[in-house]
């Protein structure tokens, strides 16, 4: 279970720039659970993101995984139990390794990094027997290098890669919003169906409100560092696109947008 | 000037493969890892210097080369150390260190800009059981290419370890370092301490050879090595085929070549540096031209 406790975060403080984000922001998370996140721009979906993992401080409050406080736990240090995937496909494969190195690289994750070949062969048909589940073709261009994929691919291969090793926590920071609609189609099937098999806690970030409904199983939009609307399990099953979409409007006019 | 160009030819052949060297180490930084290190400029001579002292005390010539590699590795481990624990720029801390070591050097060779090594002392290329076994004007050309082809397979064994593989990720994509739960500054540090290892190696290897240490022989090594391995980078842009270290190489043995011939057309010694700056430009502006080129296409 994660459990957000009344963080505070102010950008630039004592400038002129100063933007008060989070002003005691608190949110569990039970294991095992689906949340999706909407809201407008610089409502502080992302900031929290950032903050879960560690890329950003918290000017005050906790953050604690099952427990544990991990409030100023490394960035490295927290991905060992939790994944990331970023908007940007480029962000989650390294565009100079081939799909097959990147695969590796995935695999040696709790693995030590000493001088043991880089590339198990054993290995290989597992990778792609994995990728080929995408349904994309990935697996039989192995010595592709990644920046030749286009994103869809590149973002499929960046979830296999985070598949790969066991994790129990998953991030995904508006990772369909650079795709076209039917690589986003995709790839959201692919996360739905990760989530599950794993039986993964899973935080999505997103601006597509329809995939906000139609998955996972808590649904939060947040507004100037609040949650204005908190709806889990049978609440967030009632939810139409309609109510949806006259709160957000509703914030977003509020704010001049 | 022709026949002026060939007979240097050996020569040129033999800097080339001790330049080779260098370039390797600069492939770790600049072509895997992307770090500007300009620590070069100082852990080359400081190579030469711990080569030159240690030999003039008596070590052996192999002792010494791997007391100059230990010094190298020391240099970019304080390098990588100022850059990640102290957050200073890549390119500042190797100003930073490149000074230091201009001072340091001079503390190696007891304040001596200048040590020559006497002709009867023993170096990896001199009055050693391998050397006097090879034919006098091919020794320095076949020992050189057995170490560069040493190291070439070392390297290449080692780009393709777990080890080598985080190395090349922490160039390509630092997020994917911090996502297999890995400090990606502690990774920065391995690169520039094997960097770093090689030039001072490369630096023992000249002095060796020259029998000459010379406080300033650093001036331009990393622009030196740079161009070498952007030339070779550039020639084999589209054959992925051949391995970096390879292409490394030829870099390098291209690169001495090309001052050669300039020499040999009339420029004389002095200019050398001049050399180095206008081909290293052409290199680059090269690059440019075929880019837009590519984009109006």
């Amino acid at each position: 279970m994660l459990e957000i406790r009344n963080i505070h975060k102010t950008y630039n403080p004592g400038t002129v720039r100063e933007l008060g984000l989070f002003d005691g922001f608190s949110l569990s998370v039970e294991a095992g659970q689906f949340l999706s996140i909407v809201g407008s721009n610089g409502s502080g979906k992302t900031t929290l993101l950032n903050i879960l993992c560690g890329s950003i401080p918290v000017d005050a409050g906790q953050i604690l995984l099952d427990g544990q406080d991990i409030t100023r736990q490394k960035e490295h240090l927290r991905s060992r139990r939790m994944a990331r995937i970023y908007q940007n496909p480029a962000m989650g494969t390294c565009a100079k390794m081939t799909i097959q190195e990147n695969m590796a690289l995935a695999d040696n994750k709790f693995k030590r990094m000493n001088l043991l070949p880089g590339t198990d062969k054993a290995r290989i048909p597992l990778y792609r027997e994995m990728l080929s589940e995408l349904g994309l073709g990935l697996e039989n261009m192995m010595q592709a290098r990644a920046g030749s994929l286009s994103g869809g691919q590149r973002q499929a291969l960046a979830m296999t890669m985070a598949r790969l090793a066991p994790i129990e926590f998953l991030v995904l920071d508006e990772h369909t919003a650079a795709l076209d609609p039917k690589a986003a189609e995709v790839i959201m099937e692919l996360t739905d169906r990760m989530v599950k098999q794993h039986k993964l806690t899973a935080i999505m970030v997103t601006h597509n409100l329809r995939f906000a409904l139609d998955y996972g199983d808590r649904l939060l939009m947040m507004h100037q560092g609040q949650a204005v609307l908190d709806a889990a399990g049978d609440e967030k099953k009632a939810l139409r696109m309609e109510n949806l979409l006259s709160l957000f409007n509703e914030i977003s006019i509020e704010c001049g947008n | 000037m022709l026949t002026s160009f060939v007979a240097t030819l050996p020569s040129t052949l033999e800097q080339g493969l001790i330049y080779a060297v260098l370039a390797f180490g600069i492939m770790i930084t600049y072509a895997i890892l992307d770090f500007p290190d300009l620590t070069v400029d100082g852990s080359f001579p400081l190579g030469g210097a711990v080569s030159s002292a240690l030999i003039l005390a008596g070590w052996g010539p192999l002792a010494a080369l791997a007391a100059a590699i230990v010094a190298g590795t020391l240099a970019g481990l304080f390098t990588g150390l100022i850059h990640v624990k102290l957050k200073v720029r890549a390119l500042f801390s190797g100003i930073i260190m490149m000074t230091a070591l201009y001072s340091i050097n001079l503390r190696i060779t007891g304040g001596n800009a200048l040590l020559s090594l006497p002709r009867k002392a023993v170096t990896i290329f001199r009055n050693n059981p391998l050397a006097d076994s090879l034919p006098a004007d091919l020794r320095v050309l076949i020992i050189a290419a057995l170490i560069v082809v040493g190291l070439k397979l070392l390297l290449d064994g080692y780009l393709r370890t777990r080890a080598g593989y985080l190395l090349r990720a922490a160039g390509d994509n630092e997020t994917v370092v911090t996502a297999l739960g890995r400090d990606k500054g502690n990774v920065k540090i391995v690169g520039l301490v094997l960097a770093n290892g090689l030039v001072a190696l490369s630096g023992a290897i000249l002095c060796q050879q020259q029998r000459m240490f010379e406080v300033s022989m650093g001036t331009g090594a990393m622009v030196l090595g740079l161009a070498s391995v952007i030339i070779g980078l550039n020639l084999f842009r589209r054959n992925e085929k051949v391995r970096i270290t390879t292409k490394v190489v030829v870099g390098a043995i291209l690169y001495k070549v090309c001052v050669a011939f300039a020499i040999a057309a009339g420029l004389s010694p002095m200019d050398m540096k001049l050399v180095t700056a206008a081909l290293f430009l052409a290199i680059l502006a090269s690059g440019t031209i075929k880019r837009k080129e590519k984009a109006h296409a």
